[in-house]
């Protein structure tokens, strides 16, 4: 039964691991705004259409 | 008469229509955002949001300053010379359809690789190629659609703030904590005797010690600091308990482990910090979503004149006003931004901002602070920056949105914790006693468990999260607290007080007559001038119905609060207001609101209103006598005296000819006298009885008359939903009282588990986050229950 200690390393390895992960996560802002992603999910996806037009401030040149 | 209205921002078009693929806009500048749009297939933008967009400025030459490198280099985030990113504030973003378009700018200009918003924050990152596009070229493009940013040198060398997140990671932390040490004590909680689980006992229990020490020492800090400010300002506040209870915890499962007496209490420790501070970050994200909220719904539902190049005035939000605006400031109004004054005659009143009340004077030229207010006549003033919604919040509650917000709500919390710890200390000395006599191997073991298991968690969670929920429903429903007291206080009146002309009467459905000797074009003109500077009801009705053209500077301009106004222009002098005032003697019974009007001191004619009550008066006055006494104060005279008795319940006090001084001796007499006083006035010439009055609710109808003296501000179209709200915050305080008993409930539980020594690890594990999740569930779906009839 002595894997016991083996397992408890591996789990605290991986714990921290994912605790790391976390860390760097806010540390690069992803928890400073919390809303603006709730509303960028519901923004539907536009199909991609084949323009080849360029828009229209590069035509006033 | 219809007013159409312009399909990107939503203005009037009424002058200048311009019609483009079948809709109307007001002017070619929309027209054009509208043509960009189109052509590159972001019409979506329109589809979220009705009128999103707002027109373009014209900018030529403002932005040159971006050409130059230094500057450049202060405002971009990265620069490897191919690709540049920087963060520009928008004050425009309001809505997802500015999101939308905001995050698809690359449509418009394929040099652009991305763009993220954020929207509490009103700022967009764009990152972009800076060989195809400039960061000049970049703002001018963000102009062309009608999204400006707004660029401060000043604010990007103190930019490098760092934001405060250490509340998320010491959450982040005590959540990870917690889930391991639970997985930890698992095999402790069903007590098999088997032997592997003794040879390793001390490996978990140890492990799990490691784990607490931090969220002791890291994730529990700001309780420790806080307990020990009350305890040195001799407080028994909130956090005394909490602090108390986590030491314990800690020190007793510490002394468990060491003596092999048992497990120890980590995963209760851990659950509640992690709980704890749980309950701390969801209050720190309403809270930002309040000041968030009001921040940019137009908090304030003011709006401002602002002269336009052509002469014309316009009324625009206060959010609006950009620098070099030129704004009208009437008799009474705010000064909403830094400005300096161009035209008139300034005598601002700082009472609001620095508490002096002498009127200081001011000539062309001079700079004039926001939050001043204008009295004796209309000046011009070109704005300094533009409003920063925040400062004029600080100006009408400086304590509300400061870090240290759980000390606003704690006016039931507190005086409940006071006891609450006493009680608890008590309770665990007795029973200690008692053991130290029965068996006193158990006495320490039950005074531990008693301060355990005490959870004032559920207390310091009830208030905030209901009260919270509150203000937030209330603010959604368009009515504006200051802070949550308002709501505890709204709870205990008992009297009603009614301003009459602007609060129960609705401005804008007002008929005007005129009946006397006709004025000459030039009377009239002086007239409507003398108008202008007012902002009386009766004067912007009368204003607002004239003919706005030719608007000349009088002379002089005196104002005469609750008797009227007074105007020279070269030789004529005109006096309009009451009759008395204008020199009218002979008419003794004139019972209408009647606004006379006399030119050199001959009496020439009046204007005769008829007043229009709002909608559902009747019923809401019906609805409030059952539980108030309700008065009207009104500064006219009785001519409406049959009407309102009509309207109104018998036994209705109704007050004529209160001058603002009559009216706030009224209130003060009848507090002297026992009563809680609830007045609803327009603001203009109330604020002292507002301020006086134990709740002081300000009816708005987009007009910048708003005093900050008062303790909310109510929309005028929600007037007749006044019962509901005031009730609500009634049952509110009930359901606060009810979530106290639900956590005494607990605390009952397990104190009689503890005292008879009985307490196991498993079972305060268990109690404790039930009892604080319980709280906060019951809460939240109560407020919200209760808050359903409000439409």
């Amino acid at each position: 039964m002595s894997v016991i200690y083996f397992m408890l390393a591996a789990s605290a390895i991986v714990a921290v691991v994912f605790f790391v992960a976390f860390i760097v996560a806010v540390k690069s802002g992803l928890y400073d705004d919390s809303y603006t992603p709730s509303v960028r999910m519901l923004f539907e996806d536009e199909l991609v259409k084949e323009k080849s037009d360029k828009s229209i401030l590069t035509k006033k040149d | 008469m219809e007013q159409k209205k312009c399909f990107h921002c939503g203005l009037s078009t009424k002058d200048s229509e311009v019609i483009f693929d079948d809709k109307s806009f007001c002017c070619n500048g929309c027209k054009t955002v509208y043509e960009i749009f189109s052509k590159n297939d972001l019409t979506c933008y329109y589809d979220m949001q009705q009128a999103p967009g707002s027109t373009p400025k014209e900018i030529e030459g403002k932005y040159n300053f971006l050409e130059n490198d230094k500057i450049i280099e202060k405002l971009l985030e990265f620069n490897d010379g191919k690709t540049q990113i920087v963060t520009l504030y928008i004050p425009h973003i309001h809505c997802s359809s500015c999101i939308w378009v905001l995050e698809n700018l690359n449509k418009i200009h394929p040099a652009i690789s991305a763009s993220i918003v954020n929207f509490g924050k009103k700022n967009v990152r764009v990152t972009y190629n800076s060989e195809l596009l400039s960061i000049k070229d970049l703002v001018l493009l963000l102009n062309s659609i009608g999204y400006e940013p707004f660029i401060s040198l000043d604010d990007y060398s103190t930019r490098k703030n760092h934001i405060d997140r250490s509340l998320i990671y010491k959450l982040g932390f005590a959540g990870f904590a917690f889930g391991n040490v639970m997985f930890l004590s698992f095999p402790e909680y069903f007590e098999v005797n088997e032997y592997w689980l003794e040879q390793y006992k001390p490996v978990f229990r140890w492990l799990m010690f490691t784990y607490s020490i931090p969220v002791v020492f890291y994730s529990a800090q700001e309780y420790f600091i806080s307990a020990y400010k009350g305890l040195r300002s001799k407080m028994l506040n909130i956090d005394v308990p909490i602090a108390l209870g986590i030491i314990v915890l800690f020190l007793r499962s510490t002394a468990e482990i060491i003596f092999d007496l048992g497990a120890g209490f980590f995963d209760s420790l851990t659950g509640l910090v992690f709980f704890l501070l749980l309950g701390r970050f969801f209050q720190q994200k309403t809270y930002s979503f309040l000041s968030f909220e009001r921040d940019y719904k137009s908090y304030f539902p003011i709006g401002i004149t602002k002269i336009l190049s052509d002469g014309r005035e316009e009324s625009i939000q206060v959010y609006d006003i950009e620098k070099g605006d030129r704004l009208l400031i009437r008799n009474e109004e705010l000064i909403p931004v830094d400005s300096i004054l161009i035209k008139g005659n300034a005598h601002i009143d700082y009472s609001f901002v620095t508490g002096e009340s002498k009127p200081v004077s001011k000539s062309s030229g001079d700079k004039l602070f926001a939050g001043g207010k204008q009295l004796d006549g209309t000046i011009e003033v070109d704005v300094l920056k533009s409003v920063e919604q925040s400062y004029l919040t600080q100006l009408w509650s400086n304590d509300v949105f400061k870090t240290d917000k759980a000390e606003s709500f704690t006016t039931i919390t507190n005086s409940i914790s006071k006891y609450f710890t006493v009680v608890i200390l008590i309770i665990a000395t007795l029973a200690t006693t008692y053991w130290l006599f029965e068996d006193s191997s158990k006495a320490l073991n039950v005074f531990t468990a008693v301060l355990i298991i005490a959870c004032p968690c559920a207390l310091a969670l009830s208030a905030p999260f209901t009260f919270g929920n509150i203000l937030r429903i209330f603010g959604t429903k368009k009515f504006y607290l200051k802070n949550a007291n308002i709501i505890e206080q709204l709870a205990k009146i008992n009297t009603v007080i009614f301003d009459k002309t602007g609060t129960i009467t609705a401005n804008k459905n007002t008929t005007v007559n005129y009946e006397g000797i006709e004025l000459s074009v030039d009377e009239e003109l002086i007239l409507k001038s003398t108008l202008r500077g007012s902002n009386h009801p009766l004067s912007r009705a009368l204003y607002d119905l004239l003919n706005k053209n030719d608007i000349i500077s009088l002379d002089n301009y005196n104002e005469f609060l609750g008797e009227g106004i007074e105007g020279t222009y070269k030789d004529t002098q005109i006096k309009i207001g009451s009759a008395p005032f204008v020199g009218y003697t002979s008419e003794i019974n004139a019972l209408n609101t009647a606004v006379h009007v006399s030119t050199n001191n001959t009496y020439k004619g009046k204007f005769t209103f008829y007043n229009a009550y709002r909608k559902g008066l009747s019923k809401l006055f019906n609805k409030l006598k059952k539980q108030y006494d309700l008065v009207i104060l009104s500064g006219d005279n009785e001519g409406e005296k049959e009407n309102l008795t009509k309207l109104l319940p018998p036994k209705t006090k109704l007050l004529f000819n209160q001058k603002p001084e009559d009216k706030l001796e009224y209130i003060k007499y009848h507090q002297s006298e026992g009563a809680n006083v609830l007045m609803i006035g327009d603001g203009l010439n109330d604020a002292g009885a507002l301020a006086q009055s134990n709740v002081g609710i300000a009816i708005s109808e987009n007009v910048n008359v708003f005093s900050p003296a008062c303790d909310a501000i109510l929309d005028a179209s929600k007037f007749s939903q006044l019962y509901d709200f005031v009730n609500i915050s009634k049952t509110s305080l009930k359901i606060i009282k009810w979530s106290f008993v639900l956590s005494f409930i607990y605390n009952i539980i397990g104190l009689w588990f503890a005292i008879s020594g009985q307490l196991s690890p498993v079972f305060a594990a268990i109690l404790m986050p039930l009892s604080s999740i319980s709280v906060v569930v019951f809460t939240t779906l109560s407020t919200n229950m209760i808050s359903r009839k409000l439409k």
